[in-house]
């Protein structure tokens, strides 16, 4: 089941050209959502204003080397691994969502476009453990960690339009792998993974689709402004033992000694949760 | 000075949301992000400044100490038990910075251990003297810490 192409015996029914042509289709939607939605929200303009005003308070200038250190650190922290998450369980659940999305739509990509791909059984079972991947990741995302259910204690079936999202991604993986398991074809489930679909990448403008692509530029300019010592206006992180900052702030060395321990988590040693 | 979130930094985690003790940190419902619901109710406890793990909440100074404008930004590092303050200007020329001890000992390494310590007897219930008094407010080192007693001195007029 795994192994078996669903798109192969589907070219019996529809022609291979629509197929390929819905693809460029939702590739243009996604591109021209995405677009638009920075220009309604304005986050492109708001994020270059925000770079220079940073660039203002700067306390030194960051190398072209330095720059690409960056980049390579974000690409690989950020963009490979969701390292922004701090929660650990929201971070495991987004690599899953987002890695069983990329793997379900190159596989699905490349089914179609390559004529090769048919024979293939590796192509089949990777579309099939992305989409997999999509609905654990997903589905523990909306039941259990999604913040309207973990922190405001709302009932998981409450959704706004800002779930659009999820919840597009959640059907088209849930009406995918239904419908390889009851055996493809032009079916209901079909017709439900194609409408989800079209809804998740013709969606991008109401939805927050468009993350994808700006979140890897605010992690670099938010590491940019730790590198040009600017810190978004944040203090600096201070070196307790250093005589400096120990002659500047006098209470640090009179209350906690001139080697002062690690204090420990505090509140950060388990997390908050008063439901 | 009530807190208030800045969405552009926020990622809608919710830490906030659990740890307000006056449950006015709420998550937007079309922007899925944290907002002061209502900051006049706010008792700037600062629980969600020191939660945030994205240093998304600022807190908004009051215009005796600083003009309209300014950005009053907070670390609070329960590693090293200090918190950072650091008050900056709208014009970005007075930019002060102020670093104090929150903790002289490591987090729960100074608990009393009441369960250790005898039962009050009725002559102690009787007092008006609350428990571990005068010893916990140095009444027994020779009376209350003064600004006298520690060789300081009020300065006449208002500190800049």
């Amino acid at each position: 089941m795994f192994t078996s192409n669903p798109f192969a015996d589907l070219s019996a029914s529809i022609p291979t050209i629509y197929m390929q042509g819905y693809i460029v289709v939702m590739i243009l939607l996604v591109m021209g959502g995405t677009i638009l939605d920075m220009m309604h929200k304005k986050s492109a303009q708001y994020f270059f204003e925000n770079a220079k005003k940073a660039q203002k308070s700067a306390k030194r200038s960051v190398g072209g080397g330095e720059k690409v250190a960056i980049a390579a650190s974000v690409l690989v922290k950020e963009v490979l691994t969701s390292g922004e998450f701090s929660n650990p369980r929201r971070r495991l659940s987004h690599l899953l969502t987002m890695w069983g999305t990329i793997i379900f739509i190159v596989a699905t990509a490349i089914m179609i476009f390559s004529p090769a791909a048919s024979t293939s059984t590796l192509l089949p079972q990777l579309w099939h453990i992305g989409a997999l991947m999509l609905a654990v990741g997903g589905y523990w995302f909306w039941f259990f960690i999604r913040v309207d259910v973990a922190a405001e204690g709302l009932p998981w079936f409450r959704f706004e339009r800002a779930d659009l999202f999820i919840l597009s991604l959640l059907a088209t993986s849930t009406f995918a792998l239904i419908w390889s398991f009851t055996g493809g074809g032009l079916t209901v489930y079909f017709a439900l993974f194609i409408l989800s679909s079209t809804v998740l990448f013709g969606g991008v403008y109401w939805s927050k689709f468009a993350h994808m692509f700006f979140k890897p530029a605010a992690a670099y300019q938010k590491k940019i402004t730790v590198a040009d010592g600017s810190r978004e206006n944040l203090p600096p992180d201070y070196d307790l033992t250093d005589p400096e900052v120990q002659r500047k702030f006098p209470d640090i060395p009179m209350y906690m000694g001139k080697n002062p321990p690690n204090m420990g988590l505090c509140i950060k040693a388990e997390r908050a949760n008063h439901y | 000075m009530p807190t208030f979130v800045y969405m552009t930094r926020c990622d809608g985690c919710g830490e906030c949301v659990d740890i307000c003790p006056s449950d006015i940190m709420h998550i937007d419902k079309k922007l899925r992000r944290a907002y002061n619901i209502e900051p006049n109710m706010c008792w700037e406890c600062y629980s969600c400044v020191k939660a945030c793990p994205h240093h998304a909440i600022d807190v908004r100074g009051y215009a005796d100490f600083a003009p309209l404008g300014h950005s009053v930004r907070v670390i609070r590092d329960e590693e090293k038990g200090t918190i950072a303050w650091r008050i900056k200007f709208r014009n970005g020329k007075k930019d002060m910075e102020l670093l104090a001890p929150i903790t002289t000992k490591p987090w729960g390494s100074a608990t009393p251990k009441l369960a250790d310590v005898p039962a009050p007897s009725k002559e102690m219930r009787d007092s008006q003297l609350l428990f571990n008094e005068p010893k916990y407010i140095r009444m027994d080192e020779g009376g209350l810490h003064t600004l006298e007693s520690n060789g300081l001195e009020i300065k006449k007029g208002v500190q800049y």
